[in-house]
């Protein structure tokens, strides 16, 4: 077991939750039932520039262990109005916000209350997560939260918890999309990351920068023929380049039917 | 210019973002520094505006008439469908038009093409076009990379005549290229391609899954295959048996053919052949100034193309292959054109040679196959119907799981299936064993980790999924279990074996 994801005991304490209350300027609301403690450790990029780091650090954190639902989301839109459909600035969210809910305020048969939320943008996500005094993870604490596999720390070598990822690209789209409540949890106890939905995090737009730009070469660019694999140290990780296509093709007012998100909070 | 609209909205998020400038024009998924919609000089916004007629495989649109160039506006729609790769087996595959190869794009010389790529709101990736008729920084890649439920447009002058192939991008893109993401675009010199009779459009193209060939069923995509390029199906137009039967190409003797085809890959070259034909003129490399005459076969590579001209002079069926013949085969890089008519029998006296690359493919072994099954499926239900026979099928079991058994399991359950106390649970009178077939198929193919009582002892540890074994070493060796050191617990099917593997947890 490598040290950096060694699941010790949460080591938040009483001035920690202080410390955090204060840093949140103040906001009481929300706690972190529903949620998992992930322990400080490491966070490899995919993508590299020759003077980066091969690792970040990434500080402890606490995440949704289940993707924000249609039900958690229509309770954010009854009592915040400007976040409704008919509301909503279409530099918020484009034309497709929350377009298989039968309503406003009404969810329909394409929406279950308990299924993953679909369609909603980057800048909706982040005004829930907001209002339950959360926000949305960093790139680096998501994948650090999916890296591990079903039964240990480490899932690269996971070959069910592969098998799950790629039978998600084999089979088509469908309508409805399914609960995740029955998903199989992985080592941390969180569930749904893979075979529902693809998630918002915070940094989304940065997915092919480490920090350096390179000179005019648009940083998109790389993603495209063999140049994808210019600067990447895990090429034959193909899950993660596509997340990471995925994640920088979006604008941040861009809702697709199968793009949801969870929350995430500071531990200490 | 005015400040583009897209510019606007992605600088405004990199601002929200707390990026800095320098990183805006990226943001907005174009390459270079410019983005918007190209301002066009007035002699060419003067030019005729005429949208593109695309055709699905193998047909190809009609020879462009036009003496000069226009302003020809495509609308290529990408989605993501499941659909046929061999009979029995289906695939999730991404597509330009719905088909694989894609639509089939005919442009002229000189035309300045508004290209639009919409991806399909039910799409779950991202995707985009490179256009090997582009020249300019990724063939267009980069101004197309599109969102799921979104459109991009760009434009470009088609300078280069020949025929090009046209493919996703986008990260991984051997992956996007291997479900299916590529097609051709012909840009006509000005004067067009001598005149034929008939134009068909076919693209041979590798697939990777995780079964083997034939395996019935979903298949989904296998990623150490595709690095090690090792091709589970190698077909034309997409799937086994594209061309064959009643999708066989067709001509009349007499008549001249011209073949547009091209290799999407991702990674396998073409020796492409037509088997009792001559190519009268091919273009090799799909270089439209250099043809070349009488060719056998020619060699097309991963993300190129060919144009191979030839007069059909007697009927018969003439089937295209991969002449790298273990891909005809073995893995469908086979089709066939049906020629009729009247036999010239001084040109060829008869008895078509192809019978020897045919297999299970030809419309006779279509038929032959068809038959055999039916009769496989009615022996499979006489023997499940008949107790002697089922009973001896379950005896075959025994012995072949109890090879299973003896290399594998022994070691921790001990070859007398009383495994160690505390430790290992026995399998001898398991209560736990017996009581649940299925689950006892789980613990084998999905491990089995955590606290169990087995006849009143408590266990708790760890056994591994043993993936390595066939489904049919998991039915035996599970029915073994259930019927050896006195057990008496009847015997599970490789059907339920299956049946438990694609349980969602």
């Amino acid at each position: 077991m490598s040290p950096q994801f060694r699941l010790g005991a949460p080591r938040w304490s009483l001035l920690g939750a202080i410390v955090l209350a204060l840093t949140l300027g103040g906001v009481a609301r929300g706690n972190t039932a529903g949620m998992t403690f992930v322990s400080a450790g490491v966070y490899a990029p995919l993508f590299t520039g020759p003077e980066d780091p091969d690792e970040i650090p990434v500080p402890s954190f606490f995440i949704d262990t289940q993707p924000v639902t249609n039900g958690d989301y229509l309770t954010f839109v009854q009592a915040n109005p400007q976040w409704r459909r008919s509301q909503v600035s279409p530099i918020f969210a484009d034309e497709s916000y929350l377009k298989h809910w039968a309503g406003d305020l009404e969810l329909g048969r394409l929406a279950p209350a308990d299924s993953p939320i679909v369609h909603v943008s980057w800048f909706t996500a982040r005004a829930y997560a907001r209002w339950l005094g959360k926000r949305l993870p960093t790139t680096a604490e998501w994948e650090r939260t999916a890296a591990v596999g079903y039964d240990g720390p480490d899932g690269k070598n996971d070959v069910e918890l592969s098998g799950d990822i790629y039978r998600w690209f084999a089979s088509p789209t469908l309508a409805v999309i399914p609960t995740a409540n029955n998903a199989r949890p992985n080592y941390l106890g969180v569930k749904g990351l893979f075979g529902y939905i693809w998630e918002w995090v915070a940094d989304f737009s940065t997915s092919m920068v480490t920090g350096e730009s390179r000179g005019d070469s648009g940083l998109d660019r790389d993603l495209f023929c063999s140049a994808g694999s210019v600067g990447a140290k895990e090429t034959n990780d193909y899950a993660a380049f596509m997340r990471m296509a995925l994640r920088s093709s979006l604008k941040a007012n861009n809702n697709t039917s199968s793009l949801g998100f969870r929350c995430a909070r500071d531990a200490d | 210019m005015k400040m583009p609209k897209k510019h606007l909205a992605s600088t405004l998020c990199a601002a929200l973002l707390g990026l800095t400038t320098g990183l805006t024009a990226s943001a907005a998924g174009d390459a270079g520094p410019t983005t918007g919609r190209v301002e066009l000089p007035p002699e060419i916004q003067a030019m005729p505006v005429v949208n593109a007629e695309l055709t699905s495989p193998p047909y190809v649109p009609p020879a462009i008439t036009r003496d000069h160039a226009a302003r020809v506006i495509v609308n290529l729609e990408v989605t993501e469908v499941e659909g046929r790769m061999a009979d029995g087996t289906t695939y999730t595959f991404w597509t330009y038009g719905s088909t694989v190869p894609g639509s089939f794009i005919r442009i002229r010389e000189g035309d300045v093409v508004e290209f639009h790529l919409n991806n399909h709101p039910s799409s779950k990736l991202p995707h985009n076009i490179d256009l090997h008729a582009v020249t300019g920084a990724g063939g267009g890649a980069a101004s197309s990379f599109t969102a799921p439920g979104h459109s991009s447009q760009f434009t470009f002058k088609a300078l280069n005549p020949g025929l090009f192939v046209y493919h996703c991008a986008t990260a991984p893109v051997p992956m996007h290229v291997s479900n299916g993401m590529y097609g051709l675009i012909l840009v006509e010199p000005i004067g067009g391609l001598p005149p034929v009779d008939r134009e068909y459009y076919v693209m041979q193209g590798d697939f990777y899954t995780q079964n083997n060939y034939g395996a019935p069923g979903l298949q989904t995509f296998d990623m150490a295959k595709s690095i090690d390029e090792r091709p589970t199906y190698i077909v034309f137009n997409g799937s086994v048996g594209s061309l064959v039967g009643d999708n066989a190409l067709t001509a009349e003797v007499g008549e001249t053919v011209r073949l547009y085809f091209g290799v999407g890959g991702p990674n396998i070259t073409s020796s492409f052949h037509v088997i009792g034909e001559i190519f009268d003129t091919i273009y090799p490399e799909a270089a439209l100034a250099n043809p070349q005459q009488n060719v056998q076969t020619t060699m097309v590579p991963a993300g190129g193309a060919t144009v191979v001209d030839f007069k059909v002079d007697v009927p018969g069926t003439f089937i295209l292959v991969d002449h790298s013949l273990s891909r005809a085969f073995n893995k469908g890089a086979l089709g066939m054109l049906k020629v009729t008519g009247e036999s010239d029998r001084v040109i060829y006296s008869g008895k078509e040679i192809d019978s020897v690359y045919l297999g299970a493919q030809s419309e006779a072994g279509t038929t032959a196959h068809k038959r055999e099954n039916e009769l496989q499926a009615k022996i499979a239900a006489e023997i499940k119907n008949n107790p002697t026979i089922a009973n001896l099928t379950k005896e075959v079991q025994i012995e072949r799981g109890k090879q299973v058994y003896m290399q594998l399991c022994f070691a921790c359950h001990m070859p007398d299936g009383k495994g160690l106390p505390k430790v290992f649970p026995g399998l001898a009178d398991s209560d736990y064993l017996l009581a649940d077939n299925d689950r006892a198929i789980r613990v084998v193919v999905k491990g089995l980790t955590g606290p169990i009582k087995v006849n009143g002892e408590n266990f708790n540890s760890a056994m591994p999924a043993q993936s390595q074994l066939s489904d049919e070493d998991v039915a035996n060796v599970v029915t073994y279990i259930l019927n050896e050191w006195g057990n008496d617990g009847g015997s599970v099917t490789v059907d339920d074996v299956r049946r438990v593997k694609s349980e969602s947890n």
